[in-house]
């Protein structure tokens, strides 16, 4: 059977050349970067050298990154840590319905622990208002959390007049860049971000690597104690291959992002074009221009998502229903529903994420392969009868 | 998360597909916001259901637990066929993941729901002991943030 990966949402295949970077330190990586013996300068050189290329990628300090486990410890790590270090300050913050569970949960425990929080909606393209941001903010607000893009819909956020609003009152500002880096332009010294999380799989470097940016002066508290890696902020033996692997992609990202978004861009209006011409009653999510170049986000009238995607599976090609982290729990996703989609329409939603890999024959297969699909759930639904 | 072989054939070519002709009892429980809805429609001779036919939309374990149900109750007695418990479906799937078992309730809930109407259409009265509507139960609703 062949194989079509379709969900690049969910995790990016790695980049070849970062697959050549990586290898070496599979062999000879093993020192110890805190060692001053030449094994590990040889891992601890290789750090800096990761650091200032994913620094360089979002037009950062070398030292203003910190490598994560992922994109959710960056997450957990940014709310949490400046949670605690502005305790004194106030016990406010202000977030999105359309953050990913690795903010929302994070916020649900400060929640329990005694902090305020205020969590704002979106229009129906799943866009931040800037001006609920303004009129959300407290004297006892210590931070705005609102992600810079959206991976499920692919909405890129007004993270420009958001980070205005909220630099005006002095107030620290986050955003959850994961689906963002590497795949649009983000200049944190254009745009006043203060704290930024990554992760590399999904700009084609390896799962379990990701980073935060804390801009210069902000502080926040360590949420893994230990030894003084990570400049004391983020304690642990550092993950010598995921980071080279981090800053190899970070590297290909900044060089190849014009060409790799307009060609995966071509990819997924021809994949939308086909979709809403061989197929009645679909939606697009999101936003029809501020949007991730590899997003396309439907939802197909009258059957789930589960069965369509249970459906491609089979036929080899990968694709998620709604979020890849959601499509274990029952409910339709958050992200779906706080855009004001029907409850039941919301769970035929089906993501099709393009990336580097992907060609014209891979959305031919899909435009040929989904639209039987489609007939024949809904041939088998009872809500189609009715209409 | 894993279905088994048997989920995966059930769910690829099910069985009994569609509407029963001239049905007898017809049941359809589930909520389009929930993500499932089951319709169940049986044909019933001298108190055996002769036949029986679904429409799901839902996920792959909705369908399959559809599938398999109706393949249960064919040829047994109404009372039988009210026997049948949401354990009984997924062990005849050999099992459904614990997210999903909330499926089996449901096809345990259209049989119910089609027998109670063929009841209702020849007594007048439908069941005496109607199982309290379970399906909400088993969501598991975990507290959200509301936008404020």
């Amino acid at each position: 059977m062949e194989k079509l990966y379709m969900d690049n949402a969910a995790g990016t295949p790695m980049h070849p050349q970062v697959i050549d970077a990586i290898i070496p330190f599979l062999k000879e990586g093993f020192g110890n970067p805190s060692n001053i013996h030449q094994f590990g300068r040889f891992t601890s050189d290789a750090i800096q050298s990761a650091r200032e290329s994913v620094a360089n990628l979002i037009n950062a300090k070398a030292n203003e990154i910190i490598f994560t486990s992922s994109g959710t410890e960056a997450n957990n790590f940014a709310i949490k840590g400046i949670a605690a270090a502005n305790k004194k300050k106030g016990n406010h913050i202000i977030t999105s319905a359309i953050e990913h569970f690795s903010v929302l949960n994070p916020l649900k425990s400060l929640e329990k622990s005694g902090y305020e929080i205020t969590c704002l909606p979106v229009d129906k393209h799943g866009l931040v208002n800037p001006d609920d941001v303004k009129n959300a903010i407290k004297p006892t607000t210590i931070l705005v959390s609102i992600m810079f893009a959206n991976g499920e819909i692919g909405t890129i956020e007004p993270i420009r007049e958001i980070s205005a609003v909220v630099k005006a009152k002095n107030i620290i500002f986050h955003t959850d860049a994961v689906a963002a880096a590497g795949n649009i332009p983000i200049d944190v010294a254009d745009v006043a971000v203060d704290v930024l999380s990554m992760s590399a799989n999904q700009f084609y470097g390896p799962s379990g690597a990701g980073a935060l940016y804390v801009r210069e002066g902000v502080r926040l508290l360590p949420l893994i104690e230990g030894g003084v890696q990570e400049g004391g902020r983020r304690a642990g033996t550092e993950n010598v291959i995921g980071i080279v692997g981090m800053g190899k992609a970070a590297e290909l990202a900044k060089s190849e992002m014009p060409q790799r978004a307009k060609q995966i861009q071509k990819l997924r209006d021809m994949l939308c074009d086909g979709l809403l011409k061989k197929i009645s009653h679909i939606h697009i999510n999101g936003h029809s221009t501020n949007k991730l170049p590899g997003n396309l986000s439907v939802c197909i009238e009258f059957i789930e998502g589960e069965s369509v995607l249970l459906f491609l599976d089979m036929q080899g090609i990968a694709i998620s229903s709604g979020s890849a982290c959601t499509s274990r729990s029952l409910k339709a996703s958050h992200v779906i529903m706080a855009t004001g989609v029907d409850p039941a329409l919301a769970q035929g939603t089906v993501l099709f994420s393009i990336g580097r890999e992907n060609t014209e024959e891979d959305v031919e297969c899909v435009l040929e392969k989904l639209p039987p699909i489609v007939e024949r759930l809904r041939q088998m639904s009872p809500l189609y009868q009715q209409k | 998360m894993q279905y088994s072989a048997k989920v995966m054939d059930h769910f690829a070519n099910p069985r009994n597909v569609g509407e029963v002709a001239e049905a007898d009892g017809v049941g359809e429980v589930g909520n389009p916001a929930c993500g499932d809805i089951m319709k169940m429609s049986i044909k019933v001779k001298d108190n055996v259901i002769v036949d029986a036919k679904f429409k799901t939309f839902g996920c792959g374990a909705a369908i399959a637990t559809s599938s398999i149900s109706t393949e249960m109750v064919i040829g047994k007695t109404l009372d039988e066929a009210l026997q049948l418990t949401n354990k009984a479906v997924a062990e005849a799937l050999d099992g459904l993941p614990p997210a999903k078992m909330h499926c089996s309730v449901l096809a345990e809930e259209a049989i119910e729901a089609a027998i109670d109407d063929y009841l209702k259409k020849t007594t007048g009265k439908g069941l005496e002991k109607k199982k309290a509507p379970s399906h909400e139960d088993h969501h598991h609703h975990e507290p959200d943030f509301r936008p404020n």
